[in-house]
Formats: structure tokens, sequence, C-alpha cells
């Protein structure tokens, strides 16, 4: 069985480790701030300028003034900064961030992201994004496998405009977890019940496969 | 006004001297942070064909949003637009054109123009249609595109206590890119929820020095919300 919204947050927020700094996309990406193992500490920053971002606000303590990178209202953690966008892409450029976790239309065999523009259909524009793949030690992408024409968004190479080249480490769908290496996908686990088959089947990139490729661990 | 009294009493006088063809740098994230009274004060005097520089464009009806119903704006620097039809429908007619430029860019290229840096080096935007066109350069067998600084006629920014003086402080994330935008107009003026005393701010809490503040007007703020969630509509944390 492919994995929910959920369950693909809850695989994203394996990867976070004690200690770190993470910065979350819009969408499943956010939803990953719900599964923080209980035995480790992280802290989450905004682009918009805040590190150490914590829950959405009771009614009481929503505040115009103090928002997330999705213009949410929100709250800060304990031990949180707050601080100019300039300092906040700093952060982002300077490879101070350990993490950063954020959608895609497409990733490619090389590493190569496209995720702020579809020609002719979606003008909205890339926000921070282009700094995150350029900056951050550690990138991950979270998507569905397949578009819901079910075409493959795991490419040979990305045909639409590119976010980043070569800059994605690993990528989590709702069928499996992949490294980005060596120009092609190397499948590291894959979904409860989900088949190297059909994962296969779905992937229209370079794809290498061990001989034993254990199931997702929740 | 005399000396360092850069208050002033009005919002004609406040953005006296805008003309038609200008560059205005804004301050602001989305909703948050930004300069409503002086925004509005630009739609009053419909002045045409200038470029915004500014992450957003607001929404229908508010904040930047309203400089597009009469078409004001010619141009827009953003790194994202989403949030309004209006602009859209101008940009897909061909009534407005947009450079989409990452938010980190466009950060920097605030900053550097407020500091004398024409243009920078950075990866962001290397490989994608962001750096068609631009200079490449490898430093240490990384690739990076030179990208130019940007200055303003005007800055428009938005704080939450001033002196005076000019010096200011922001609250929470509205702080955004007003600090940047303040040191990038040649006339930097701004809107303030509360006018303090000298010395009622403490010289260490300052975020942006007076020395970049032309004029200021004190604002009664709406501060609306672009998207309100609250801790019980979604299990976050």
């Amino acid at each position: 069985m492919s994995l929910s919204r959920e369950q693909i947050a809850m695989r994203v927020a394996q990867e976070f480790c004690d200690g770190h700094y993470i910065n979350l996309g819009i969408g499943i990406p956010t939803l990953a701030a719900n599964y923080v193992a209980d035995d480790i500490e992280v802290m989450l920053q905004s682009e918009n300028g805040l590190l150490g971002m914590g829950p959405y606000p009771t009614e009481e303590r929503v505040d115009a003034d103090m928002i997330n990178a999705g213009k949410e209202t929100v709250t800060a953690a304990t031990g949180a900064s707050i601080f100019n966008s300039a300092e906040s892409f700093a952060m982002i450029r300077g490879g101070h961030v350990d993490l950063t976790v954020l959608g895609a239309f497409e990733v490619d065999s090389n590493g190569s992201i496209a995720s702020w523009m579809i020609p002719g259909k979606l003008i909205k524009g890339m926000g921070g994004a282009m700094d995150l793949v350029a900056g951050a030690q550690n990138i991950i992408v979270t998507m569905t496998h397949a578009d819901k024409h079910g075409n493959s968004k795991l490419l040979e190479q990305c045909t639409l405009p590119l976010t980043g080249v070569n800059c994605i480490n690993k990528i989590i769908t709702d069928l499996a977890v992949f490294e980005v290496k060596e120009g092609a996908f190397h499948l590291v686990e894959r979904a409860p019940g989900v088949s190297v088959a059909e994962i296969q089947s779905k992937t229209a990139g370079k794809l290498v496969v061990s001989n034993d490729v254990p199931e997702m661990m929740f | 006004m005399a000396g360092f009294n850069k208050v002033v009493d009005s919002y004609e006088a406040a953005m006296a001297g805008l003309q038609d063809n200008m560059t205005v740098i804004a301050g602001g994230f989305g909703l948050c942070g930004i300069p409503e009274g002086l925004i509005a004060q630009i739609q009053k005097m419909n002045t045409k064909g200038l470029t915004i520089v500014s992450n957003n464009c607001g929404v229908d009806g508010f904040g930047l949003g309203l400089l597009l119903e009469e078409k004001q704006i010619k141009k827009m620097v953003s790194s994202y637009v989403g949030e309004n039809a209006l602009f859209e429908q101008q940009l897909l007619n061909g009534e407005l054109e947009v450079e989409l430029t990452p938010q980190g860019t466009l950060a920097e290229k605030m900053r550097a123009g407020g500091a004398g840096i024409p243009a920078f080096y950075t990866a962001t935007g290397f490989g994608t249609p962001v750096g068609e066109g631009k200079e490449t350069r490898k430093f240490n067998g990384r690739d990076y595109i030179l990208e130019e600084s940007i200055t303003g006629d005007f800055a428009i920014i938005k704080a939450y206590k001033a002196d005076r003086y000019g010096n200011c402080i922001y609250r929470y994330t509205a702080q955004n890119f007003n600090p940047m935008a303040a040191t990038a107009g040649k006339i930097t003026v701004l809107e303030v929820e509360e006018i303090v005393e000298p010395g009622e701010l403490s010289p260490s809490e300052i975020h942006t020095p007076g020395i970049y503040v032309d004029r200021i007007i004190v604002g009664n703020f709406e501060k609306r919300i672009e998207r309100k969630i609250l801790s019980s509509d979604n299990s976050n944390q």
C-alpha cells in the first residue's frame, strides 16, 4: 500500500537528528514537525525570519506579526530567535541549516529538482526554494511517486524549469525511499506491502536495486 | 522638518516627490510588516509605471495588491506572487512584467544595494532559468552566478517603534525585508506604529539606525492576517 501524507511525514521525521536545524517546506514537509521523536531536540527554521518555530497559536495567542514562511499564524518555541530576511538567508546560503525538506514536481537521477513553475500554467514564483536547495547541507524531497495521470516524477532528466541542479540527496515518496547518487536513484526502503517490481515500473529514471530492500519501519 | 526631526504629519508629505516610472522598494512578507498607509497613499496619488520591489504583491484589495487596481505597476520584482488573481490576470494580459527572484537573492540584492555593493556571486539559481544570461564564475570548484544589487528612488518600510531620529525596532516576524529595504532607498519613508521619545529605545536594541530613514509617519494599521491557523485546526506539533 502506498503511504498516506501522514505516513510520508512520519518517515521524513525519522531523518531528523538531535541538535539539527531544519527547514521544512509547505505541505507534507511541514506535517513532519508533528512526528519529531520524543528523545531528540530540533530547531525549525522558517525563512521569513524565525529560528525555533513553535506550534500554531491558540485563539488568544494569534498575532499578525508572528507568521511562518507559509504566511500562517505561528508561535515561537522556547529558544527561538527572530531576524531579518538577509540574516535568514545567510543561514541558509551559508550552509548553516542542517536539513531542508521540500516538495517537488520532478526530481532527476542527477539530483536536479523542478518545483516552482509549470510553463503556461502556474506562475507563482520560487520563494526561498532555490536558496534552500543551493544552501542546505542535506536536502530531502518528499512527493508522490507519480502524478495524478500515473506519470513518474522520478526522471532521467527533469522536463520543467529547474529549481536547482545536482542537489537532492534523498527522496521519500509514497512508495519508497531513495538515495540519489552517481547518476541514479538507489532504492533503500519500500513502503510496507509495495513490491520492488511496482517501484521499478513507476520509476522512469535510472534505478539501482540491491538484493534485499527492507520495508519502512514505523 | 528641521534637524533630526524626521516626523511628517501627512501621508502627502511622506510620499512627496514620488513620480511616474520610479522604483519603490517595499518591506514586508505577505501582509506581515507592510507599510499599509504608504501603499494606500501611492494608490491615492495614482502614480503610474512603477517598478515595485517586494517579496510579494499583497492580495486582491489589500497591501500592494491595491496598486494593481488602476494598473500603477509596470514591473514587479518578487519571489512569490501566488496570492493574487488580479496580478495573474495582468501578467497573462501582458500589462505587467514580473522578475521572479529567489527570496534570499532578493534580500541580498537590497542589502548589497544599500551597502554600496553593485553585485555579488551566489550559487542560488545556477543552472536554472534565474541564472540564464548571467555571468558565472567558479570558486573552489563550485559554480556561482553574478547578481546585481537593487536600489530604489523610494523605500517604504514599516516598524513597531521609532524615535524622531528614525531609529527603529520591528516586532517579531514583521521585521522580514524591512531592514534591507530601509537601506536601499534614495528616500526611505518609515511608517511606524508608535513614536517614542529619543532615548526610550536602548541604542543596543535598534534594528535600523536612523541614518537610513528620511521621513517618518505614524500609521494606523489593520494588520490583516493572510492565513489564520489555530493549534486546534491542525495537529502541528
